[in-house]
């Protein structure tokens, strides 16, 4: 059923009786030609684009929960592509390009809203970072401006610029930046799949791998086995959990990003804003609520919740920026477990074994790549070769030194 | 204006009366009242319109549950949007007023919503606004976002102060109430160190909210006897108005004091609230139950309300919501509410009572199994509709309905860590259950326990077991006689038929949402919360979760405890983001560290840079300079025709000592140490286990045991923890000892070729420092001006002739004076960290912006450093492949073919021709100043296999700023490339 | 989250700054032939464990121990902690 004004219009006169599930919930087949592990974002928007973009059918996309569950569905909602290293800026690129096309593509309105993100800087040296990393975005084919003191007043008056510790020198302005009504998207993908045969299966966690000469078989689920050509895992915060069923140690560590929403308030920041002197960002949802976050709390966890810490740490540096927000309130605050990997960039690569795949090592970075992860993995799958803008994404790329190292922080996951 | 609906009674102090704005009308309240509870009083139901429709709303309970009553409180930079008007502490001189409405209250534009609501549906943005592409961001947001929202921030700075503070105990009681006052009597007289702590003003919880919760006294008076007991023992500390939010690791409390909130303004100098960190070895959770209402048509009215919070306003703030009132329920509890009323002699047309067997009420007709079906009054109620047992409808005038559908525990803090609430099928609701915080407790009412004896039995054991936990022994203490009655309720929870039944009342969730959801499949708690906003809202769905997950139950045909629940998250209200920002706001942000001459330098005009937490004189402005570039272009200038003096104590010092400092000191330096002969400096650098390069600085040996090492100001706290983790955890079995010194040495750089004769002039004269004696990357412990301990180095990052020389911190700033002193027959000058960053420039050498953590000594030109016969760190990832490319970037100086262009630092470069994109990069400019001595601008940068394209000519392109200029590659070492100078 | 200091008892591990896997005490022997290979595992490899992880954490602002803490990943509940400096000598030891 297509979405439509016309369509809702007709359905508000009839007591929307007409709507049906966004999704089925089938029973798993036997067999897949191709399994998805894991019902998140990229694991929808991988089966997503195997069936609509290579025609690929017999998919299934395994969740142990309920999908959109991962970070997809407790992100702080940005999407960009403002990335300094040529082995990430065409990927991010790439991604949203299809961002910004998404919601004809799959027909539901997922609030791609592309309000601008300003990255401010404090200090020369950040400002000679900052030039380099928007020349890197403008030669790669996305958008920068470098504004200065003045610039980022006109925009945003209310920022700290009279008494602040660290100054506002500028700020790199990302136009096309923007925020999304995260959960939308995996609803979106998932109800897309679902229209051209996915069969997507909730409550169903792999438990074991199906390996056999080297080869892939299926997966071991508690639901029973199901079979498959092909396996793809995309677990974000789970990856080495799972993996770790078919023997891989992976370079990635697991680690807690808390996240904050203050009460709604009426329109106060319209874009992302991030300070370049603490951590903080923030942006303000289409229901007022300042949605923000900061740095995570360091140490190796599988618990979706943080500690006291960080969440002063990352107010403090809120209202360091933004003095006002003193009488604003926090509403709730909550945990994702990043799958933190060696250089703060991801993989999307074959393994070791034949038809098993691997998505992962998104750091806290995974959802404004949620469009471009499934389709280069949904490439891979298909054609064995990766997608033009995702060749860097090895899981070998430390042992021949090839890291994407964008902050250049070096081998420890909680820096990145 | 009279207070038309106060009553008799009541814990308000009827002495001191109080003033007080309402959307700039006046009204007068007394002391102890709540704002809802003055309104109230005053005859006021409407307070504020929700958050989708627009609908009118009054409040709906009494406490921080609200989710209606929210309103803007104070103005200026104090305006606190969304404050919930039945928590609000009455002050004299209080305003208020309400929010998203426009342009009143009672006449709100966008009350028109209510008219569409069929097409605002759960959801129903989903599906629509995506044609054509562009609108979604032009048109239909804009408007989305500007009706969104409820309160405003006014944008001004919040002129309040807040503080933070640590508090410890044995046992944290979180509520006051009969449980929570229970176990602080029986911990305090145990001797245990208790905190007791409360979200409310007054304490007591129920206690002062009923009218028979005792037997033999009343609740207030044994409240009041309890709180004068804890408030004579040392070891209790008792904490109203504060609201401890959030469970974290390991018994860690996070709670917030509302100080100030109940005044008008802070007192001078006073924080308005304050953050505490409560480190509990027990935390009890008292924090009792939370009613929830029951869906029926229009069960959104002013002047509904939970039957709970009519009688909270009635007994303890003398208030109703109205001379006549309704009671709508399923349980026997609020057959209370209706005998309290009747006592102050409201009128109370019926009891509607869900229950076909539901027990009578002396005085007051109950209508069995029967329901309300709707309700009327526009902008606050004026009748309901009931159909009785038999099916018969009539309407009973009220201006006021009590309603309750039961009581949930309010078991928020348990679920902060892993603890998912269980469903208790005897009270018809959740109840804590397994993976409390580890040292949690619950008792009473929020353990589902609800009558009063069992709160006070349960608080009292309670307390009893978590002290025998920690090895304290308490005793039972004598507690009143109290109401024990059973719960007697019959679930019941929405009236069957309803058009639009409200669940969640701030978002405007109804029934209706709840099956639509269904409908689309969105059966999961956590689909269905996401897809209707159901518990969303700033109440985190306190009073709504429950009923509509009951709702879902149903449609599923699975029972609520398969269904499962949603979890509560921190905080457990909203708390104001200035108590989480505490001090650190405004220049306080983070500590400012100063040198020891910053004082000097301030008297000389310097002009400051934050370095890190560091404040360094950046140059030094002299009159009739108005550029800075004429300030920097005489300090380079005078510096290298004659002398200059630059504060660097900020760069890290780290004392290296021990039989194997020296084997230490090769192991964390890529580069050898071991030769190095005392009274000699050698440059070292440094690698991460990737090979990657990640400091550099020059290494001192003083003695065959003892090294001085330095680092880069950013750095100076990293690489001591490196090489204490090298120390403690790779070589644990070297004799090697480390300290940072950074603070206790203040260092100076002393540059240009007069830098010999000034320093001689200050040097004790036992100490010779001519080139023969003390040349190049030598180094030595001296005194100077008369017997001053200092150590020197003939070090130079400026490439002229240069000492550093540092004495302890307290002389700094003497001997920056007498070096000017001394200096003055040389025309010496101060220079800050712009000239030192031309003259390093000028030289070559590398800083934080060529250590930028990508790049490998191989890089930088330091292949050599790296040596292949002893293991340090990076030693063996260095030599991986992909670092190690023919086509390696390496490091260049770049020169302006045009000498009046400018080199960009952050520009990119591309070949002299050819594309201009990405996939050509042929590099990046890192550093660029302009060269006084040069007279044209350089800068340094990385080049594709740069070291084999001197002279070859490149475009910066700079496409951020509309910059493209020819340049051409040389040699990083623009001055004085074969070391002249330093060894003059 | 409380660290039971071995020398200094519990203090708040907002004191600490936290480094990783345990396993970063093992470098490799930097002249074995499989070198390359065992550093790339040493340094990029993590079991990255639901539940028992033994972790470095650095008392930065404290006495600058290295300590070897043994920490519940799931549920954040601290089993042992350990000076690393006595963790590395012991397993010096038993390699010799």
């Amino acid at each position: 059923m297509r979405f439509s004004a016309l369509r809702l219009f007709k359905e508000a006169l009839t007591g929307h009786k007409g709507w049906g599930p966004q999704w089925r919930d089938p029973e798993p087949a036997d067999a897949y030609d191709y399994v998805i592990v894991g019902g998140g974002g990229h694991g929808l928007a991988t089966a997503y684009y195997l069936a609509k973009e290579f025609g690929a059918a017999r998919i299934a996309v395994l969740e142990k929960g309920w999908i959109g569950g991962g970070n997809v569905g407790r992100n702080t909602t940005i999407i960009r592509s403002n990335y300094l290293l040529d082995g990430n800026e065409p990927f991010y690129e790439f991604s949203l390009k299809l961002w910004e096309n998404l919601e004809q593509d799959f027909n539901y309105n997922a609030m791609v809203s592309q309000r601008g993100i300003l990255n401010l800087v404090h200090t020369d040296a950040q400002r000679d970072a900052a030039r380099r990393r928007g020349n890197a975005m403008i030669l790669n084919g996305s958008d920068a401006e470098l504004l200065d003191t003045d610039g980022v007043r006109a925009m945003y008056p209310f920022l700290n610029f009279d008494d602040a510790r660290f100054p506002i020198k500028g700020g790199l302005l990302h136009r096309r930046g923007g925020t999304v009504r995260h959960d939308a998207v995996a609803w979106g993908y998932a109800r897309g799949a679902d229209m051209r045969g996915v069969d997507i299966i909730q409550n169903c966690e792999v438990t074991g791998f199906r390996i056999e000469n080297g080869k892939v078989l299926g997966v071991e689920t508690t639901r029973g086995f199901i079979g498959a050509k092909k396996v793809g895992v995309s677990v974000a915060g789970s990856s080495s959990r799972v993996m770790e069923k078919a023997g891989m140690r992976l370079p990635i560590e697991s680690h807690v990003l808390q996240a904050f929403v203050s009460e709604g308030l009426k329109p106060f920041i319209d874009g992302v804003i991030t300070y370049g002197a603490g951590h903080f960002y923030c942006s303000q949802s289409d229901k007022g609520g300042l949605v923000f976050g900061g740095d995570i709390d360091m140490y190796n966890t599988y618990a979706q919740r943080g500690n006291l810490p960080v969440v002063e740490d990352v107010i403090e540096s809120g209202m360091a920026l933004i003095p006002a927000l003193g009488r604003a309130r926090l509403l709730r605050s909550w945990g994702g477990i990043m799958d933190m990997s060696m250089d703060g960039s991801p993989f999307i690569d074959k393994t070791h074994i034949d038809g098993l795949y691997f998505n992962g090592g998104w750091c806290y970075g995974g959802f404004k790549a949620t469009p471009a992860s499934g389709y280069c993995f949904a490439h891979l799958l298909k054609t064995d070769r990766p997608h033009e803008t995702a060749t860097a994404y090895r899981l070998d790329r430390f042992m021949t030194g090839h890291m994407i190292d964008e902050k250049g922080q070096g081998a420890q996951p909680n820096l990145h | 204006m009279t207070q038309s609906n106060r009553l008799n009674g009541g814990l308000i102090n009827r002495d001191a009366s109080l003033s007080f704005t309402f959307d700039g009308k006046s009204y007068q309240g007394y002391e102890g009242d709540t704002l809802a509870s003055a309104l109230l009083a005053n005859g006021v139901r409407l307070m504020g319109r929700s958050f989708k429709y627009h609908r009118p709303r009054g409040p709906l309970t009494a406490g921080s549950e609200e989710p209606n009553a929210l309103v803007e409180l104070r103005s200026g930079g104090r305006q606190e949007p969304n404050t919930r008007a039945t928590v609000a502490e009455l002050y004299d001189g209080l305003s208020a007023n309400s929010q998203n409405r426009w342009p009143s209250l009672e006449r709100d534009f966008m009350a028109i919503n209510d008219r569409f609501s069929n097409f605002l549906t759960a959801g129903f943005y989903y599906k629509t606004f995506m044609w054509p592409k562009a609108f979604w961001e032009k048109l239909y947001e804009p408007i989305i976002r500007k009706a969104a929202g409820l309160g405003s921030l006014t944008g001004e700075d919040d002129p309040d102060h807040y503080d933070k503070g640590f508090l410890h105990c044995d046992l944290l009681i979180i509520g006051a109430g009969p449980t929570g006052l229970a176990a602080a009597l029986t911990a305090g007289r145990a001797g245990a160190q208790v905190i007791l702590a409360d979200e409310d003003f007054r304490m007591g919880g129920r206690l002062i909210a009923e009218t028979g919760a005792l037997a033999d006294i009343s609740g207030a008076d044994w409240v009041d006897q309890a709180l004068a007991e804890l408030a004579s023992m040392n070891n209790v500390r008792v904490m109203p108005r504060t609201t401890v939010f959030g469970a974290y690791d390991h018994g860690i409390y996070g709670a917030v004091e509302r100080n100030a909130d109940h005044l008008i303004a802070p007192e001078a100098d006073k924080p308005r609230q304050t953050l505490w960190r409560i480190y509990s070895k027990r935390a009890l959770i008292a924090t009792g139950a939370i009613e929830r209402p029951i869906a029926f048509e229009n069960n959104d009215r002013p002047g509904i309300l939970l039957a709970g919070a009519v009688r909270s306003y009635a007994n303890r703030w003398a208030a109703t919501p109205a001379q006549s009132v309704v009671v709508f329920a399923n349980n026997d509890d609020a057959h209370q509410t209706a005998r309290d009323l009747m006592a102050q002699g409201i009128k109370v047309p019926a009891i509607v009572d869900t229950r076909p067997d539901a027990a009578d009420v002396e005085g007051i007709e109950v209508l069995k199994g029967a329901e309300i079906i709707n309700t009327s009054g526009r902008l606050g109620l004026t009748s309901v509709q009931v159909r009785t047992e038999k099916g018969y409808t009539t309407d009973l005038y009220c201006e006021a309905l009590a309603m309750s559908g039961g009581w949930n525990p309010n078991l928020g803090l348990t679920c902060h860590q892993r603890g998912r609430p269980v469903w208790s099928a005897d009270i018809h609701a959740f109840v804590p259950g397994e993976g409390l915080p580890v040292g949690q407790i619950v008792a009473g009412a929020a353990k589902g326990e609800m009558s009063t004896e069992a709160a006070l039995q349960g608080g009292a054991a309670a307390a009893v077991a978590a002290l025998g936990d920690l090895g304290i022994t308490a005793s039972p203490v004598d507690l009143p006689a109290a109401a024990d009655a059973p719960v007697s309720i019959s679930p019941f929870w929405h009236v069957k038929g309803a058009k639009r039944a409200w669940l969640d009342y701030q978002n405007d969730v109804t029934v209706k949402d709840v099956k639509l959801a269904h409908q689309e499949n969105f059966t999961s708690v956590e689909h269905l919360k996401r897809y209707t906003t159901l518990g969303m809202a700033t109440d985190q769905g306190k009073t709504s979760n429950v009923g509509a997950l009951a709702v879902m139950a149903e449609l599923t045909g699975k029972s609520i405890r398969d269904t499962g629940t949603t979890i509560f998250r921190p905080p457990y209200t909203p708390v104001a983001m200035g108590a989480f920002g505490g001090r650190a706001v405004g220049k306080d942000f983070h500590p400012t560290r100063l040198t020891p001459s910053h004082k000097w330098a301030e008297e000389q005009g310097a002009v400051f840079v934050e370095v890190g937490n560091w404040l360094r004189a950046q140059w030094f402005p002299r009159k009739g300079e108005t550029h800075w570039r004429q300030s920097v272009d005489r300090e380079v200038l005078q510096t290298r025709n004659s002398v200059g003096v630059c504060d660097v104590t900020t760069l890290g010092k780290i004392d290296v000592q021990g039989a194997d400092a020296a084997a230490f000191l090769n192991m964390v330096y890529s580069n050898a140490f071991a030769k190095l002969p005392v009274g000699k400096v050698r440059y070292g650098l440094m690698l991460r286990e990737d090979g990657i390069a990640y400091d550099d600085g020059t290494t001192a040996r003083f003695a065959e045991d003892h090294f001085v090492v330095t680092t880069t100001t950013a750095n100076a706290v990293l690489v001591y923890r490196n090489m204490e983790f090298v120390r403690q955890c790779l070589c644990p079995d070297m004799d090697v000892q480390l300290i940072s010194t950074t603070e206790a040495w203040a260092q100076y750089a002393v540059a240009g070729p007069n830098s010999r004769k000034l320093l001689q002039k200050i040097v004790d004269p036992d100490f010779d420092i001519s080139n023969e004696a003390f040349p190049f990357m030598g180094c030595g412990e001296i005194t100077v001006c008369g017997g001053l301990r200092a150590r020197l180095f003939r070090i130079s990052f400026s490439g002229e002739l240069a000492y550093e020389i540092a004495v302890p911190t307290r002389y700094g700033d003497g001997l920056m004076r007498a070096l000017m002193e001394a200096g003055e027959e040389f025309d010496v000058v101060p220079y800050g960290t712009e000239a030192l960053g031309v003259m390093r420039i000028e030289k070559g050498h590398a800083t934080g912006n060529e250590l930028n953590g990508t790049t490998t000594a191989l890089n930088l030109g330091m292949a050599r450093m790296v040596s292949a016969k002893k293991d340090c760190i990076g030693n063996v990832l260095s030599r991986r492949e992909g670092l190690n490319t023919p086509d390696a970037l390496a490091l260049v100086g770049l020169k302006p073919v045009d000498t009046n262009e400018t080199v960009t630092a952050g520009g990119h470069l591309m070949n002299a021709t050819g594309p201009v994109d990405a996939a050509h990069d042929q590099g990046y400019v890192t550093s660029a100043a302009y060269s006084p001595i040069l007279e044209s601008s350089i800068g340094l940068g990385f080049v594709k296999g740069g070291s084999d394209r001197m002279g070859e000519k490149l475009r910066l392109v700079n496409p951020l700023e509309s910059q493209e200029v020819m340049v051409e590659i040389v040699s990083a070492h623009f001055l004085d490339p074969e070391g002249e100078k330093l060894r003059a | 989250m409380i660290i039971n200091h071995p020398l200094l008892g519990p203090r708040d591990a907002q004191e600490f700054t936290y480094l990783g896997d345990a396993s970063l005490l093992n470098r490799p022997d930097w002249q074995a032939e499989d070198a390359a290979e065992a550093f790339h595992d040493y340094l990029y490899l993590r079991d990255n464990p639901a539940g028992e992880h033994r972790e470095l954490w650095y008392h930065e602002q404290g006495d600058r121990s290295w300590l070897v803490v043994t920490r519940n990943t799931l549920t954040h509940e601290i089993l042992k902690v350990e000076l690393a400096r006595d963790v590395a000598k012991a397993a010096g030891k038993a390699a010799q």
